[in-house]
């Protein structure tokens, strides 16, 4: 190839990739592609998107069908190959098309600011024109000066022949705000490449009571801590009197080099951090087949509180009132059928965990007793002695999220940018104004005679007021003046 | 008087507003137009005293709950934008809000009747739909200030959407030069359908008793017509909205004789679409997209996960920067962009109500 052709290849390209037109395209592709992946579930089992297949083009055509999507990567589609490809060239649109066009704005942005030529002025698209019979130009121009730094323009000024011209700007970097917003959608970009090559995603189910030094990606893969995280305990606090749940809780505690270095009770929204990697609630559950202590705190009345530990069969007493009792029975969460009115657990979560315990009294018949954690008037005893259900402890797990983003921060960073930018260009403007001032007839003889003009980059509509604003001020101004003489 | 009390004044009078709005248009008196937007200022400001009741018992209903909470968390944390009920509710009132500021600064009043519907739509669909109007308790993921933000930008957001929806809706009425124009087919139908499944919707919510209208969306989403299971009330159904979409289609037309003689001028209405969505923009993009990505990042530790409802969200913002990149570079004007508001607008709705009952239904199996 010649050295010319070359050159013309290359610019072709460059052109195709600085268009607006592949910019509409590629939007267009990327909208229509995403709602595939809405309808479609992602990385899900493949009997899941078979009935969902099955229900548009019938049980016989379903799997036919399930295999074309799958090769043409529907079924993870935000990572299939072509998806990538069609957002690297969205935002290697973007980084051309900023290239391409940004020399001219900057162009625009620091074009030599000259007066104009009266007539110049009479066709721009803001104009106001105005006579005044009694006033000198001087005192004119002079109001119009006050008016125009009143509005806090930087006023420049020129006279040639019998005329001055005041002509001012404002807000001429506004005409980049645009870039600025392109390179944050950059910058977004690059900071979720960072996440994904140097990041990690995890997650981690811990139980009450015990630790590990790794988290697990979502293929079962071990990921590293280099530092060991311990659950001291897991809670689900509800609304009062209710089953919803008002803060999901766990206490975690960072060990490293056999030492405690950090303890927080984390919640959905409150995470924590350590070096890098932080640790989200995320979920929580019961562990099968579990053999957790009761927590519980006996009082006798009036007596000191003493908390106990007991094992399932465990017996224990309240010091000096010779009532004892045994762990016979749990529940995590028991209630009492609407229909029936008798107790039935109903829900494997510890929704309303209750302990059932086999009562000895002096002078009765051994009973069975429920002690509710969430209505601690359930262990209320004859005689002002209580039981209170502390937790049963190391029958839950903790789910937590386990993550490092080092690109994180360029996405908020990013996301600052964006709002900066998104400002500048919707709600700022480049804003010019020429007022042209004479008298009607040469000399300084005559009513004295004002062209004001203007044009703006955008927001036509609030510029009109702001030049409105600005006439009338320094036209008020200058009757007022006429009006003392 | 009861929020509940306030918030059903303010409903009846954009109702109300909703007709005066279509009168003046049809007869064009003046009185009769400034009694329109007297209904609808109103309407607006019962029911900001609707909000502002709600607010404060949901801020008492917080403090028993969290008797510790500071006065400016439980303020945030009782703010009523926690479900699709308030949700909704506070969409209508800046939806609202902005339409009256826009007929105050440009001075355009059958602007009105494109506005007022969106509204009556939006309320009719609050109670036919059959949300839960309690003041709920707040589960944990949403107990942050980020998610606050998030939905109320992102309502404002939609709101001016919303506006530039109606003002491109009187736009494509007023250029059309004959029925047979592309667009105003794709507008008879757009409106036609909006109308029918609200309808549809209505018919569900008559034919429930009071316990089963609690998942109308859920598990009776047109049941009663287009999903029924008698295959004469589909085809009727069908037959219906067919019938109707093409009575639509041929008086719709009649709504632009009615403009043009308002000193209604397309370029008005081409600058409220466009100015609606130089507002609505950067609002949704930062509180709906990056506002939505932070929370997401401190709940879950992921800003992106393509769930649908970000896809969703990341689908329209594409519509509206197709938008603005056609409008400006492009140098698509007139009818071309106007489509795309409408379009956007639909992915608003689709965004909020069809991500929740279009594919949550078809993702939940064994339920059919
Ligand atoms: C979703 C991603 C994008 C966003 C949010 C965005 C945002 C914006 C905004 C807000 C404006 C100003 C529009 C106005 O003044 O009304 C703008 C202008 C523009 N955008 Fe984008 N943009 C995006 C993608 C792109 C892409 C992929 C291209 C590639 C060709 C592009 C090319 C342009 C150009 C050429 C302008 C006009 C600049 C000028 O006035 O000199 N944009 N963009």
């Amino acid at each position: 190839m010649a050295e010319k052709d070359k050159k013309d290849l290359f610019e072709t390209i460059w052109s195709m990739l600085a268009s607006v037109q592949l910019a509409v395209a590629v939007f267009i592709v990327l909208a229509l592609s995403s709602i595939i992946g809405t309808i479609v579930e992602q990385q899900a089992e493949p009997a899941k998107n078979l009935a969902l297949l099955a229900k548009f083009f019938g049980d016989s055509a379903a799997p036919t069908v399930y295999n074309i999507f799958a090769k043409l990567g529907f079924m993870d589609m935000y990572r299939s190959w072509w998806f990538v490809s069609f957002l690297s060239l969205f935002s290697i649109n973007l980084i051309v098309c900023s290239i391409d066009r940004f020399p001219k704005t900057w162009k625009l942005v620091n074009l030599p600011f000259k007066p104009l030529a009266e007539h110049v002025i009479k066709t721009l698209p803001v104009k106001k024109e105005i006579k005044f019979r009694t006033a000198s130009s001087a005192a004119v121009k002079d109001e119009f000066l006050n008016s125009l730094k009143a509005s806090r323009y930087h006023v420049l000024e020129s006279t040639e022949d019998n005329a001055t011209q005041l002509y001012c700007q404002k807000g001429k970097y506004s005409r980049l705000g645009v870039y600025v917003v392109h390179l944050s959608i950059i910058l977004i970009f690059v900071g979720a490449i960072i996440g994904a090559r140097f990041g990690f995603g995890g997650h981690l189910n811990l139980p009450e009571g015990q630790f590990s030094d790794v988290a697990y990606t979502s293929d079962g893969g071990e990921i590293p801590l280099g530092f060991t995280v311990k659950c001291n305990w897991y809670e689900t606090s509800y609304y009062e009197g209710l089953d919803t749940p008002m803060e999901f809780q766990s206490e975690l505690v960072v060990i490293e080099n056999g030492r405690e270095v950090l303890t927080k009770a984390i919640q959905v929204n409150d995470p924590l951090t350590y070096k890098g990697i932080t640790f989200y609630q995320s979920s929580y559950g019961m562990l099968p087949n579990a053999r957790g202590q009761f927590i519980i705190t006996v009082t006798p009345s009036g007596g000191r509180p003493e908390t106990l530990r007991l094992m399932f069969g465990d017996s224990f007493e309240i010091p000096g009132t010779g009532i004892s009792g045994t762990i016979d029975d749990f529940s995590p969460a028991l209630g009492s059928d609407r229909r029936t009115g008798n107790l039935t657990t109903y829900s494997e979560n510890m929704v309303n965990p209750a302990v059932g315990v086999i009562f000895n009294m002096p002078g009765q018949d051994a009973f069975k007793g429920w002690i509710f954690k969430r209505y601690p008037q359930t262990g209320m005893l004859q005689g002002g002695h209580s039981i209170r259900f502390d937790d049963y402890w190391g029958a839950e797990y903790t789910g937590l999220q386990v993550s490092r983003d080092p690109g994180v921060w360029l996405i908020y960073i990013a996301c600052i940018i964006m709002a900066i930018g998104l400002y500048v260009a919707f709600f700022m403007s480049h804003k010019k104004i020429w007022v042209h001032v004479a008298h009607e007839s040469p000399g300084g003889k005559g009513p004295v005679r004002i062209s004001l003009g203007g044009n703006t980059s955008r927001n036509k509509f609030a510029f009109e007021k702001e030049i409105d604003h600005i006439f009338t001020r320094a036209s008020q101004a200058v009757e007022a003046r006429q009006a003392k003489k | 008087m009861s929020s509940s009390a306030f918030f059903n004044i303010s409903a009846g009078a954009y109702i109300a507003a909703l007709v005066i709005y279509v009168i003046y248009l049809v007869t064009r008196n003046k009185t009769v137009g400034v009694s329109a937007t007297t209904m609808t200022i109103f309407g607006f400001v019962s029911q900001t005293i609707a909000f502002l009741i709600r607010w404060s018992n949901s801020y008492t209903f917080w403090m028993t709950s969290n008797p510790s909470s500071g006065l400016v968390e439980a303020l945030l944390r009782a703010a009523p934008l926690r479900n699709l009920y308030e949700s909704l509710i506070f969409f209508v009132w800046s939806l609202i809000m902005i339409h009256l500021i826009i007929e105050f600064k440009y001075k355009i009043r059958s602007l009105g009747a494109f506005v007022t519907p969106i509204a009556a739509l939006a309320l009719l669909f609050i109670d036919i739909s059959g949300t839960s109007k309690e003041i709920q308790p707040l589960i944990p993921a949403l107990q942050s200030n980020w998610l606050l933000f998030h939905v109320l930008l992102a309502f404002l957001g939609y709101a001016a959407f919303g506006v530039s929806f109606g003002a491109a809706a009187a736009y494509i009425v007023m250029v059309t030069e004959s029925r047979k124009e592309k667009t105003y087919i794709f507008w008879s139908l757009i409106i036609g359908i909006f109308i029918i499944v609200l309808v549809a919707m209505g018919i569900d919510f008559m034919s429930l008793s009071a316990d089963e209208r609690k998942n109308l969306i859920q598990s009776h989403f047109l049941k009663s017509t287009f999903r029924s299971e008698s295959g004469g009330v589909v085809a009727a159904s069908v037959v219906i909205s067919i019938a109707f979409l093409f009575a639509l289609w041929q008086m719709g037309f009649g709504l632009k004789k009615v403009l043009a003689s308002l000193s209604v001028t397309t370029t008005m209405l081409e600058e409220i679409e466009y100015k609606s969505i130089a507002i609505g923009f950067p609002l949704f993009t930062l509180g709906g997209l990056l506002m939505g990505a932070i929370w997401a990042n401190s709940a879950w530790g992921k800003y992106w996960s393509w769930d649908p409802k970000e896809t969703w969200s990341l689908i329209t913002w594409f519509v509206y920067a197709l938008y603005l990149h056609a409008r400006f570079i492009g140098g698509w004007r007139g009818k071309r962009v106007a489509i795309l508001s409408v379009i956007g607008f639909v992915a608003v709705i689709f965004t909020y109500l069809g991500v929740n009952l279009v594919l949550s239904g078809l993702h939940a199996y064994g339920s059919g």
